[in-house]
């Protein structure tokens, strides 16, 4: 599904963020990219989205060049920082905002909306509230149920573990694995969190300094082999 | 203690993101600080002579309008002047006197710029009273009077800090009292001059202005000593939210669904309302050319356009800037350029049309007048729509929509790719009308300015096309730039 050849993205100041050199990611297969802090994580996402310009090679998705064509957008949503929220909207208005540009209409929405209710604890909907106001957290589920609208087959979300409280940690895990078990919906999360990932992935790359340096495929010894690499 | 807050001020204002980055701009704020500091020592100076000249008594006179003189300060100061609030939060867990942190956040507004240049007003002025026989001892206690009033404006402003409902009533009556004194129903000035006057003419006047700015203070200063809290002064104020889905629009496919964001847009944030506001001011830029012999006849069509494209140049020159906050989400999704940018442009239309109906009071000065105005909306919704979202391309500053302290001038106005947009967009037009009305007659000026707006509109697909190209090109400069909040 996701084809990444020879890409690079340089800073002004010579400092390579990215620098993979092949890799591949196949349709229906649920990808976690782990790294620490400045490993390029969302340096990568955001070149998969075209938000930022590669300095040299390309990303296909789904056969689609992503810098050149504009055709990859409409099967692919992803939800990175709260950048891709818009504050002066209630909850409710952001996702038929969504839902409109992905062509879908106020009861799939609702649909899909009352199919994650338990996810939102009640905090969400119907809260009279805008979501600049909102918690991190509260901005984090609007901002991960809303790049599920319209039945995306490449959903990206970038650290989706952080700022949850551990209950909702638990409902996402849930959520991202019956993504994963959907042969059409190809998931890529990445996160610092090596337990959460190992739980939800069937693929491991880790990132250093925007090189792949492990690319493993999830086993029982996974975790053991993570931590292991991360160890100080 | 007082030591390092300074410190601490001096850095925040150095090295502060907007600052830092534009040279040009450090120099432009103050070449535009010494311009007002130089208009005002120039009237301060001149309007002694000026209204002798006119045959008026300048201490009179002055002393007449100073109310509204004050009541404008708080009007100027209540959109723009910042409040010292935000700030202190990092503060507040530090070993210091709550009290200190409040006198600092005041005392800190008392050498505002909006306070110091009513001096350069002031002072010269009552030099030029000293100068022509006033008694020195009472101008000395006029002039602190004056002073003591500036800074109770000061004080109210920050406790009338985003309490629109006060605000906007007391603004009404006085424009209201304005008007009745315009068309001599009810003359304020009546009872508020010998106010004025008796700062100058009692030796005791001049202490009530003194205490009251001094009240002012203590009541600021408990108000917000009272509301050092995480949790109700220093909270960023939320609204309640109501959910509204205009499904009237619907019908209008995406581009009804960005037509209802931006309507949400406007309403629900401080910037782009204040910027409403100020696109409705300028139905009233007429006022000042039409039937006004003292400017050239062709700067008519300059109103004209002025008057209908109020909208189209405050809100359309920050195309798409007020995006900025979510441009990474606009670009990711499922969304075609075209399709954003004509619904801007259907927006700057649109409002473009109203502004022109709202304009047709117009009338009252003769068709002549108002037909300046339409030929200027034919100008405006065919040429200047485009080269309004042409400019938006190159504008690279985010907005931050919450405050409205920046509606008034942002830095993008030093762009130089925008500057050189923005001159077909009055210049032509009058060049057009010049020539027509120079060579022809008048009625032929209009028609070229018309056709070129048609002309404009005929060619609307190629030059989407183009500027959707521009875009394209310009779009990772733009995310990068939105990317830097100040």
């Amino acid at each position: 599904m996701i084809q990444v050849n020879n890409l690079t993205k340089t800073y002004n100041n010579g400092v390579k963020v990215v620098n993979i050199s092949n890799l591949e990611i196949p349709k229906g297969q649920s990808f976690g990219l782990v790294g620490n802090n400045g490993a390029g994580k969302t340096t990568f996402f955001s070149l998969l989205l075209d938000l930022i310009q590669p300095s040299s090679g390309f990303i296909k998705n789904n056969d689609i060049q992503v810098n050149t064509s504009e055709d990859w957008k409409p099967f692919t949503s992803a939800f990175i920082d709260e950048s891709f929220l818009i504050g002066y909207l209630t909850a409710e208005e952001y996702f038929y905002f969504i839902g409109d540009l992905r062509n879908q209409n106020k009861a799939d929405v609702d649909a899909l909306l009352n199919k994650h209710k338990e996810f939102f604890n009640d905090e969400i909907l119907n809260s009279k509230k805008y979501l600049r106001d909102l918690s991190k957290g509260n901005m984090k589920k609007v901002g991960i149920i809303a790049a599920l609208i319209g039945n995306p087959e490449v959903i990206i979300l970038d650290e989706p573990f952080a700022n949850l409280d551990p209950t909702t940690v638990n409902r996402l895990k849930k959520i991202i694995k019956e993504l994963g078990e959907n042969p059409d919906v190809t998931v890529l999360v990445s996160s610092h969190d090596l337990v959460h990932t190992v739980e939800v992935c069937e693929r491991i790359v880790a990132l250093n300094k925007g090189e792949v340096v492990k690319d493993i495929v999830t086993s029982e010894e996974t975790l053991k082999e993570l931590e292991a690499f991360f160890a100080v | 203690m007082f030591k390092h807050f300074i410190v601490l001020e001096w850095k925040s204002f150095f090295r502060s993101a907007s600052f830092g980055t534009n040279v040009v701009l450090k120099v432009f704020m103050v070449l535009l600080a010494l311009y007002f500091m130089a208009m005002f020592l120039a009237l301060g100076f001149g309007i002694f002579p000026m209204l002798e000249d006119m045959g008026l008594n300048p201490f009179n006179t002055v002393n007449k309008y100073l109310i509204y003189y004050f009541v404008l300060d708080l009007v100027i100061r209540f959109f723009m002047q910042k409040m010292p609030v935000m700030n202190i939060r990092p503060l507040l867990a530090l070993p210091i006197k709550r009290n200190s942190v409040v006198h600092f956040a005041l005392a800190k507004t008392t050498i505002s710029f909006f306070n110091l240049l009513h001096a350069f007003f002031f002072i010269p002025f009552s030099i030029m009273l000293v100068l022509n026989n006033y008694s020195l001892p009472s101008v000395v206690l006029w002039h602190l009077g004056i002073v003591g009033i500036i800074y109770a404006n000061n004080f109210i402003n920050i406790l009338l800090n985003n309490k629109d409902s006060i605000f906007y009533p007391i603004l009404a009556l006085v424009v209201g009292c304005g008007i009745a004194q315009y068309y001599k129903v009810f003359d304020i000035t009546i009872y508020t001059a010998p106010f004025f006057e008796g700062l100058y003419k009692t030796s005791y006047l001049a202490i009530l202005p003194v205490v009251i700015a001094a009240a002012w203070y203590y009541f600021a200063f408990n108000f917000f000593k009272n509301n050092l809290n995480l949790d109700e002064g220093l909270a960023a104020k939320s609204d309640v939210a109501k959910t509204e889905n205009f499904n009237w629009l619907n019908r209008f496919g995406t581009l009804g669904t960005f037509l209802k964001n931006d309507i949400k847009m406007i309403k629900r944030n401080k910037r782009s309302r204040t910027t409403v506001l100020m696109s409705f001011l300028f139905l009233f830029y007429g006022f000042i050319f039409f039937n006004n012999p003292t400017q050239p006849a062709v700067m008519g069509i300059f109103a004209g356009i002025f008057v209908s494209g109020g909208f189209l140049f405050t809100f359309g020159q920050f195309v798409p800037s007020w995006d900025s906050a979510y441009y990474q989400l606009m670009m990711s999704q499922n969304i075609q350029y075209k399709e954003y940018l004509s619904s801007k442009w259907w927006l700057v239309v649109i409002a473009t049309a109203i502004s022109t109906l709202l304009a047709s009071f117009y009338l009252f000065f003769g068709w002549h007048t108002y037909l300046l105005v339409l030929v200027g909306a034919v100008y405006n919704i065919g040429v200047n729509s485009h080269l309004v979202l042409l400019g938006g391309a190159f504008v690279k500053t985010p907005i931050d929509l919450s405050t409205a302290t920046k509606a008034f001038g942002d830095k993008q106005a030093f762009n130089v790719k925008t500057m050189l947009i923005a001159i077909p967009k009055l210049l032509l037009p009058i060049l057009l009308y010049g020539l027509g009305k120079s060579f022809f007659n008048d009625s032929i000026g209009l028609l070229f300015v018309a056709v070129a707006g048609v002309l404009g509109f005929a060619f609307r697909g190629k030059v989407f096309n183009w500027i959707e190209k521009i875009y394209k090109t310009e779009k990772y400069e733009t995310i990068a730039a939105y990317k830097q909040k100040n």
